[in-house]
């Protein structure tokens, strides 16, 4: 196995152009599992750590290898809420939301953030320069993402003046360690809009368009209106069943999480 | 074959591991130091963890040729030069709190990590810090005990 540990995005760069079928390597918490697991043995790994450009953090940018450790004093509440619900203080020390976007499993925890503000994924390589994609032409299927051979995940563009309110939470078995079952992020304006991004009940996160309309139309949303809410985002849902959950179990639980969090919203 | 340096326990050692095996395994296999455990190597258990440039982490989750130029310390750097116990490991054996033994090293880990930022951690940041390490004996309620608030002398030993 040839590692490479490039000190720079330049030299990350030129390491993915010069091997276009190598393997990144983040914080290496889902790889790690296939090599002890599944048997995986990467050709050449590019190990990304000591990428000083992936490590910027600034209000409209989060770069690929920031940890979650770090966004758990981030200063967006949606996404610092989803961080502290990542695995555990291991794995937050190690894991990052770059590895959100590469993994591309519905069920990562930063995507429904992403999903929620809009945010673009920042992508480069050597020979095809800087693209910039929407979350949704980023995230296009279970753990099947756009980036090409040679391509790096940059990170994450904000949109300026990112609702206030933002809210996480996520059910699973237990409070800590869990995979989601269901998670939602549900930002809210100053004049009354409110979006809401679902991980874990679709191939990708999902956004639910129907409630979030019925919802922003609401001046001041009724207990009627808030699980009229709940009962259109558990329409909007595609969940699927798997060892973690049922469809029916996680169309229920997505409802129920997306009205809490209008309610905490609206409190 | 990939050489790597690393500083285990304050002491440089240069070592040759094998693909993309895990930190876990070069320190198991190859340095001589079994006290970090291999149990679920998919990083929900804790047992493996130790301290990477000073921050907690699943050892088994760790490509070691990714951790070369780390600082590692694991749980035999802990006790001192008189083999004295660490107050974490002091601590945890006075209240009773280890039964099998097989999470302590992780969770003392976690646990000097915690103490180290939080000399007076409460009962519910005790089991924030603690919650990817598993007690597969169920001896949480020692363990908190063991931990939270401690003792003057348990604070200051942390580091």
């Amino acid at each position: 196995m040839l590692v490479l540990r490039p000190r720079s995005l330049d030299e990350a760069l030129d390491a993915l152009e010069a091997h276009p079928g190598a393997t990144p390597l983040a914080g290496g918490t889902d790889l790690m599992v296939q090599v002890n697991y599944q048997g995986r043995r990467p050709e050449v790994v590019v190990a990304l750590r000591r990428v000083p450009e992936l490590q910027a953090m600034d209000a409209r940018f989060i770069g690929a290898g920031v940890t979650w450790s770090r966004l758990t004093a981030a200063s967006w509440p949606g996404l610092a809420q989803a961080a502290r619900t990542v695995g555990s203080p291991q794995i937050r020390t190690m894991g990052t939301l770059g590895g959100n976007l590469g993994t591309a499993s519905p069920a990562g925890d930063g995507l429904p953030f992403l999903a929620a503000v809009e945010a673009q994924v920042e992508v480069a390589s050597r020979a095809g320069g800087t693209r910039r994609l929407a979350w949704d032409e980023f995230l296009v299927g279970p753990k099947r993402n756009s980036l090409r051979p040679s391509e790096l995940i940059l990170g994450v563009r904000l949109p300026a003046g990112l609702p206030e309110q933002q809210h996480f939470a996520k059910v699973g078995a237990r409070n800590a360690m869990v995979i989601a079952i269901a998670s939602a992020c549900l930002v809210r304006s100053t004049d009354g809009g409110i979006r809401i991004a679902l991980g874990s009940v679709g191939p990708t996160p999902l956004r639910a368009p129907r409630a979030e309309a019925m919802i922003s139309a609401e001046r001041r949303p009724s207990p009627a209106a808030a699980a009229e809410f709940g009962r259109l985002v558990a329409e909007e849902v595609r969940p699927i069943d798997d060892h973690r959950s049922t469809a029916a179990y996680r169309r229920h639980a997505a409802g129920v999480v997306a009205r809490r969090l209008l309610e905490r919203a609206l409190a | 074959m990939n050489s790597i340096r690393l500083r285990v326990n304050g002491e440089e050692r240069l070592v040759e591991v094998d693909g993309p095996e895990s930190l876990l395994h070069t320190l198991r296999e190859r340095l001589g130091l079994p006290g970090s455990k291999n149990a679920c190597e998919q990083g929900e258990c804790g047992s493996c963890t130790v301290l990477l440039d000073g921050e907690p982490v699943c050892s088994c989750l760790v490509m070691a040729a990714d951790a070369d130029g780390a600082d590692v310390l694991t749980v035999e750097g802990l006790a001192g030069p008189d083999r004295a116990l660490h107050p974490v490991q002091q601590a945890l054996h006075d209240n009773g709190a280890v039964q099998c033994g097989f999470c302590t090293p992780g969770v003392v880990m976690s646990a000097v990590h915690l103490l180290a930022a939080n000399p007076r951690p409460s009962g519910i940041e005790v089991r924030e810090a603690l919650a990817g390490n598993l007690c597969r004996c169920t001896g949480y309620g020692a363990i908190v005990r063991a931990l939270a608030a401690p003792p003057a002398d348990l604070a200051e030993g942390a580091s």
